[in-house]
């Protein structure tokens, strides 16, 4: 086991370094360090010098990935690309171009867009897992049909049709909770509500789908003709066994966007106001902050890592014939 | 199951019957619903604080009020006016010649080498209470000396234990001056800076060269000297400025000239404090009404009433219409009239439009999404609020800006470009087809008045009414401006060698090229209308959609041919508006603003006679021969001067758009009580929803229910 873990998080080593290499190439192939400076110091008044200076100030005045000016390895670490990503590895993500500590606002940050995220998660797989397992205790019935319409009309709404259906309705017209907004504390939980509420609703169409097929796919089998055999009820079978044994392809869609969560969600965050780490990386897309974008790309590659990791460990964990070696 | 459903039933109608006028959707929990608190939003968080880099509107609104450069617009008066903020008077003036003799104020701008503004502020004003100059009972600074453990675990300002201030000194303006030059804040206006205050661009180069000798230390800016600055007393300072700039006294009523002492530069520089977003660039440290209790940009900024203010009034001058607008009630009063301001990060319109009319803004923008649910136009096309907004007190405040939006020729293209007479006429035909009045009402909302010329209403040389008009697109019938009609534009098209929109000898048609940053649907019916336009006239128009930075990057290397651009005054002068044309502001070769390469030589003359003069008659005149001059070259279709529509409740006081003044926020008075009872009246929150999902619920479970236990008999 601590084998291949060790394996795996020097597999992540060169992924990630591609990962950064991915995104330097992409961004500064759409911007270069002239117009980062330009959108910087505004529409007005700028001049070539202003520009130089901004470059220099932000240590943008560097060649990109190749500095044929220096000798020997200082040709690779006089550039831009080193400059700015050689830290992140330490997790040293430096300042934005607004001169804010990237580190300290991603601290700051990740608390909100957690308090959304993982409740939408984990009531969402609750609900979504239920609501599949009663599909399929009706398979077969009108009840399961129009339970499978219901999935198809609710997955065919767009996301920002529950946003801003949820505002219209809860928010505004019934006066029931905040339209936007965040606090911390206790006063946190009136404002999550609605986000939660539409984040799990907006979710069950395609979630509950997902599940009855697989549970589906399981109710087929011999082990489960043996249970009824043995006399359990339909309920039993269901959440004993069905359940159980269709975790796997499960805990693969689960467990993987566990870390993701961190991450937070850039629509949802915008509309509701929370100030996570959503809108931070919306925010920077905006601005062109490359030191933000580089940041927030990296910390998700690491995240998405660790997620596959523990879908691995996860595995081992809901069937013992799975072995990591 | 019967039980369960009646019990959600009973809980139902309990929640019904218990309906309460709380106000369940506040977003604000745990403030006190009748603080003496203005609400308000930014839609985009502030990049800097800094009175050096701030620049943007949003960044504005924060540091205007915090911070106090030495004059200020006054609040009600117009044609706008500067008056003196924390300076005793404005300063006038003194010329002298470049042997350094003195000047009469008549003297002619070729002869003067140098204008000395002398700055006297008054005594007595003091700093907010901060951390940066807080001392112990031996008189030295508690917090000058601090280590990076020091400062872990504050997040605040307020975390500090101690605070002190001290009074504001004229050497806190030269300091602040010399900021302007450090090439670690790049200061957006150090470039034009340089050009007028005698040896700022020296000092910025002798700072360079130390910054380089000693990476990542800061400077003791009271090292350098600079030339153009100097302190003559505890209370006066000096300014020189290179040659005549009246404008000058504009700028001294921005941010970027406020007062900035050297302890809060020493205070934040040290180990720790950047980590913790401890700047100056965040953290301001000012004179103003304001100072800055709580920093969440990602959040929620709010601005406390400064303890130690110096007790400036509210002005008692103002015309009748302000007297009857109510303007005057709060007369000598001292400022600012609210304890706080509370602004919110509000991304989305949606939210925002719904919050205002909830009651938890004071006053909104209008965006397309809710015009017409805000804002009917009576017969006479005068904008009016709906009954809906009426009914709940709602007030419209409409203004002209001082902006202008324009569609750019480039002047060095082959095709459009130039001052021969067909090329003028060429492009006069193209501004008459552009038919703007249609835009307007189309894509505005009639939110725009069509602009004569490159002056906006509000700002001298402007001519209103027919008076004002430009006659190469527009003709005046009796009191009315009305566009020439496209067979006007036709003809100057065929006489500019195009003929029904063909090369007169060629027959090729003519295809024009228009670049913009504009994408998505909305920007897609805009250029649709475009093309349209030009159709009327058979002329082709090839749309080349592109991002920021391709199309700045086109702009500057001279490579579109017609493009959208505009402008938003920095100050109230005419100057301001007519740089853009001016030809040694050429965007291609000496990267100005001048975004369509105009360069007319008799144009460019009398703006240099022009900019340097006081307004009057004489002004005016020179002012009515460029408008000749540019009219007649067209080389920008003088498309609208935008109109802004704001919403504001009843309970918000003193509110005069004023759109230069950026810290209009201390004259700003609430009725907190009649917004408290407003708010419980509209946000009683609606219960029944509740019950009826409840029983939804059961009516949806009910079924299943039952046919499990079926299924469950039936299986035993």
């Amino acid at each position: 086991m601590f084998a291949y873990l060790l394996r795996r998080i020097l597999y992540a080593i060169p992924i990630l370094i591609g990962v950064n290499l991915l995104t330097f190439t992409l961004f500064f192939v759409v911007n270069t360090p002239d117009d980062m400076a330009r959108l910087q110091l505004g529409a007005k008044h700028v001049t070539p010098e202003a520009i130089e200076r901004w470059k220099v100030e932000h240590g943008y005045d560097k060649p990109l990935l190749l500095n044929r000016e220096m000798q020997g390895s200082a040709q690779f670490t006089d550039t831009i690309f080193f400059k700015h990503s050689a830290a992140m590895f330490a997790f040293e993500f430096g300042k934005g171009d607004d001169g804010r500590d990237i580190g300290n606002e991603i601290a700051t940050r990740m608390g909100p867009s957690l308090a959304i995220a993982l409740p939408v998660f984990v009531i969402g797989l609750l609900v979504n897992v239920s609501f599949a397992l009663l599909m399929v205790f009706f398979r077969a019935t009108y009840l399961d049909l129009w339970g499978v319409v219901l999935c198809v009309v609710l997955m065919s709404i767009s996301g920002l049709f529950y946003i801003i259906a949820g505002q219209y309705f809860i928010a505004k017209l019934w006066n029931l909770l905040p339209i936007s907004g965040f606090a911390d504390g206790i006063d946190a939980f009136k404002f999550v509500l609605l986000p939660v509420l539409v984040g799990v609703v907006s979710g069950i169409g395609s979630g509950a789908r997902w599940y009855r097929t697989i549970f589906l796919e399981e109710i087929g089998k011999d082990y489960v003709r043996t249970a009824r055999a043995k006399g359990l009820s339909e309920v039993r079978v269901l959440f004993r066994h069905v359940l159980k044994n269709g975790l796997i392809p499960i805990l693969t869609g689960a467990v993987v966007v566990l870390p993701l969560l961190f991450m937070g969600s850039l629509i949802t965050e915008s509309f509701f106001g929370i100030p996570g780490l959503g809108s931070y990386t919306i925010d920077a897309i905006q601005a062109q902050d490359f030191s933000v974008v580089r940041a927030m790309v990296f910390l998700g590659a690491v995240l998405y890592i660790i997620g596959l990791i523990l879908t691995d460990l996860s595995y081992a964990w809901a069937d013992p014939r799975v072995r990591l070696q | 199951m019967i039980r369960i459903g009646a019990m959600l039933l009973c809980v139902g109608t309990g929640l019904l019957a218990g309906c309460s006028g709380g106000d369940w959707n506040n977003p604000y929990p745990g403030r006190d619903a009748q603080a003496n608190a203005v609400y308000s939003a930014f839609g985009e968080r502030p990049k800097h604080l800094d009175p050096a880099r701030s620049y943007s509107a949003n960044e504005v609104e924060f540091t205007g009020q915090i911070y106090e450069p030495p004059l200020q617009y006054h609040f009600l008066k117009r044609p706008y006016e500067l008056i003196p903020l924390t300076a005793e008077s404005v300063p006038k003036p003194r010329y002298f010649d470049a042997a350094g003799r003195a000047l009469p104020d008549s003297a002619p701008s070729a002869a003067i080498a140098e204008s000395v503004y002398e700055i006297r502020i008054r005594p007595g004003i003091r700093y907010q209470p901060h951390p940066a100059f807080a001392q112990d009972d031996s008189g030295r600074y508690r917090y000058h000396a601090m280590r990076a453990a020091d400062v872990a675990g504050k997040g605040q300002i307020a975390d500090f234990e101690y605070t002190g201030t001290r009074e504001l000194v004229a050497a806190d303006y030269v300091y602040q001056i010399k900021r302007l030059a450090h090439p670690a804040l790049s200061s957006p206006i150090f470039g034009l800076m340089s050009e007028h205050i005698v040896g700022l661009r020296e000092l910025g180069a002798a700072l360079e060269k130390a910054t380089r000798a000693q990476p990542g230390r800061p400077l003791d800016l009271n090292a350098f000297q600079l030339a153009g600055a100097e302190v003559v007393d505890d209370h006066t300072y000096r300014i020189r400025i290179k040659g005549k700039y009246p404008q000058f006294l504009y700028w001294l009523a921005m941010p970027f000239f406020a007062p900035i002492p050297w302890e809060a530069e020493v205070f934040y520089s040290q180990p720790g404090m950047a980590e913790h977003n401890f700047t100056l660039d965040w953290q301001p440290v000012g004179t103003g009404p304001f100072y800055l209790a709580e920093n969440d940009p990602n959040r929620r900024m709010v601005l406390k009433k400064n303890p130690n203010f110096h007790g400036e009034t509210y002005p008692t001058e103002g015309d009748a219409a302000d007297r009857a607008a109510g303007l005057l009630a709060d007369a000598g009063k001292p400022l600012p009239l609210v304890d706080e301001a509370v602004f919110s990060l509000e991304k989305e319109t949606i939210p925002y439009w719904s919050k205002f009319l909830q009651g938890y803004y004071d006053s909104s923008g209008i965006s397309s999404d809710s015009f017409d649910q805000a804002v009917q136009f009576s017969a006479d096309g005068d904008p009016q609020l709906t009954d809906a907004m009426r009914d709940k007190g709602i007030r419209l405040i409409t203004s002209v800006q001082t902006s202008l939006w324009y569609v750019g020729f480039n002047m060095l293209d082959p095709v459009i470009g130039g001052l021969a007479p067909e090329r003028q006429k060429l492009r006069q035909a193209i501004s008459i087809a552009l038919d703007y009045e249609e835009f307007i009402s189309i894509f505005l909302n009639g939110r725009g008045i069509p602009a004569q010329g490159p002056i906006p209403p509000g700002i001298f040389g402007h001519v209103e009414g027919v008076a004002g008009l430009n006659p190469y697109v527009y003709r005046a019938e009796g009191q009315r401006i009305v566009r020439r009609p496209i067979g006007d534009a036709k003809k100057l098209l065929a006489e500019a060698g195009y003929p029904n929109g063909r090369h007169a000898r060629t027959g090729e048609p003519l295809v024009l090229y228009f670049d913009t940053m504009a994408s998505g649907p909305d920007a897609k019916s805009r250029l649709d209308w475009i093309k349209k336009q030009l159709g009327k006239l058979n002329v082709q128009l090839v749309v080349r959609g592109t991002d920021y930075n391709r199309f700045q990057d086109k702009i500057r290397k001279g490579n579109a041919q017609l493009f959208e651009w505009g402008w938003n005054a920095d100050y109230p002068d005419p100057e301001n508006f007519f740089f853009l044309l001016y030809g040694p502001h050429k965007k291609v070769g000496s990267g100005g603003e001048n975004a369509a390469n105009y360069d007319n030589p008799e144009f460019n003359r009398l703006f240099e006679r022009m900019k340097d003069m006081d307004n009057g008659p004489e002004r005016q005149a020179i002012i009515e021969q460029m408008l000749t001059i540019v009219r007649r070259d067209a080389p920008w279709v003088f498309a609208y001067y935008p109109k802004s529509f704001g919403l504001r409740h009843d309970w918000v006081k003193n509110v005069k758009p004023n759109l230069m003044a950026n810290n209009t926020l201390k004259y700003r008075r609430v009725d907190p009580v009649l917004r408290a009872d407003k708010r419980a009246e509209w946000n009683r929150p609606v219960l029944w929803p509740i019950a009826l999902g409840g029983l939804a619920l059961v009516a949806l479970v009910t079924p299943a229910f039952v046919a499990w236990r079926r299924h469950e008999r039936k299986a035993a």
